[in-house]
């Protein structure tokens, strides 16, 4: 059981990183990468809702089961990531106003961030139960958070970089994000246990 | 059909669980803002475009209600945007005179002394971090790597011979390049002063005149000529009032080091 766990968590982070192998979520990956502490800000919401929408996607898939309405899985899992984000969004509003100014227009859009339907999707395509199914969430919202800070610490350190400037902005913010990219790629393949 | 119904109950009955919660978050998290912001959103453009400087459009009407954004910050919505912002906050919008940047340092590659040759990489941030506020003796003068160039949004912003340059047309006196400028140089004057000092050194006037073949050396000439009144020399440099001043350009005549000039 712990080993399985063990291998879901080190899957989700390092192999089969959301980002960096499955593409998914590049949209908050490019558009909040600028800074370091904005990074981690929406790694921890981006977390938080994959964790909590991973844990009631496994409860609304067994009521969809029991009616038969397993077709319904996309319409429904949407439903809850967008309550979710709602609700997160309320809170960053109360709670810590600063970080709910720097994630600005990305908050919302954490909606549309394919790595949270991405990972209730896959919860039920690998069959996993509860647990394995919080496990995966949390540890892939997680890789999400390393692969986003890893990317901010480099941008960050690009400010100060000569490149030619047809590279300016985005072009070598993607291209550094590919070498990123290529790094994780080591881990590909690795089977744990 | 079943089925059908069985879909329709399940989906709707979570929806109302999920609004619910939603209902009673939004409660508990209720916060109090200003009914002034929703206003100003209706009048800002609504691109999200950052030009004023903050995240979105939100970000600024947030910063107008709390008093630390001016009200002719949206560079988009334009002059018509600034007026209803303004009638909104209940502030006139400085007098519709149209403001532009102006950059208060003619020391170029030509007339300023350097201090050391620098090959670092080519920002102004990076150059005022080898100590010594940058390549030049004079620690007021423009460094002249144009971070200012890469934050104005207009194409207004040019380096021309080692010193920003403004483009008096192409401005619209947002004063990005005022915070991106690690020295913060750039200032706003009314667009139709042609009477302005181009220096900021507040040095005495032999160690200007070490450093800098053009800088003020506040000799107090153009403020003794001054018809109106309206040149103070204050820290050996000259300020002029633009309230104050006609506009006779005599300065401009006067002066020895000839540095008060309109802008090209």
């Amino acid at each position: 059981m712990l080993t399985s766990l063990l291998s879901i968590s080190l899957g989700a982070i390092l192999i089969n990183n959301f980002i960096f192998s499955q593409f998914l979520g590049c949209c908050p990956f490019l558009g909040v990468s600028q800074k370091v502490d904005s990074a981690i800000g929406m790694g921890l919401a981006v977390t938080f809702v994959m964790g909590l929408s991973s844990a009631l996607g496994y409860v609304v898939n067994l009521i969809l089961i029991k009616f038969g309405l397993e077709y319904m899985q996309t319409l429904a899992f949407i439903l809850i990531i967008a309550s979710l984000v709602q609700l997160v969004e309320m809170f960053l509003k109360k709670s810590i106003p600063s970080l709910y100014s720097a994630l600005g227009i990305y908050l919302p859009l954490i909606t549309t961030n394919c790595a949270v339907l991405g990972v209730v999707l896959l919860n039920v395509q690998n069959n996993y139960n509860f647990i394995e199914s919080v496990v995966y969430g949390i540890t892939g919202g997680l890789g999400f958070m390393l692969a986003i800070v890893l990317f901010a610490s480099v941008r960050e350190r690009l400010q100060f970089a000569e490149y030619p400037k047809s590279f300016e902005g985005f072009p070598i913010a993607l291209v550094s994000a590919g070498l990123l990219a290529l790094a994780f790629m080591g881990f590909s393949g690795m089977k744990i246990w | 059909m079943m089925n059908i119904l069985y879909a329709v109950l399940v989906l709707g009955i979570m929806g109302a669980a999920f609004a619910a919660l939603l209902g009673f978050a939004s409660k508990v998290f209720h916060v109090e803002t200003d009914p002034r912001e929703e206003a100003i959103m209706e009048c800002l453009a609504g691109a999200n475009c950052g030009g004023c400087g903050y995240p979105g459009c939100s970000g600024y009407a947030a910063a107008v209600v709390r008093g630390e954004a001016p009200t002719d910050k949206c560079v988009a919505g334009g002059a018509e945007c600034a007026a209803k912002v303004a009638e909104i906050m209940g502030v006139s919008s400085g007098g519709s005179e149209k403001m532009i940047a102006f950059i208060p340092c003619s020391g170029s590659a030509e007339a300023a002394e350097l201090k050391f040759d620098y090959t670092g990489p080519k920002t102004c941030q990076a150059a005022m971090g080898y100590g010594g506020k940058g390549t030049k003796v004079c620690s007021y003068a423009c460094i002249g790597y144009g971070d200012c160039v890469q934050a104005c949004k207009f194409d207004a912003m040019h380096i021309v011979d080692g010193v920003a340059k403004v483009d008096r047309e192409k401005c619209v006196g947002c004063m990005a390049c005022a915070e991106a400028c690690p020295k913060a140089i750039p200032v706003k004057v009314p667009y139709s002063m042609n009477e302005l000092v181009a220096c900021r050194s507040n040095e005495k006037g032999p160690a200007v005149m070490k450093a800098c073949k053009v800088g003020c050396i506040g000799c107090m000439k153009c403020a003794k000529e001054c018809p109106a009144d309206a040149i103070q020399i204050k820290d050996f440099l000259a300020h002029i009032d633009p309230d104050k001043c006609i506009r006779c350009g005599h300065c401009e005549s006067v002066c020895p080091r000839h540095i008060i000039k309109p802008q090209e």
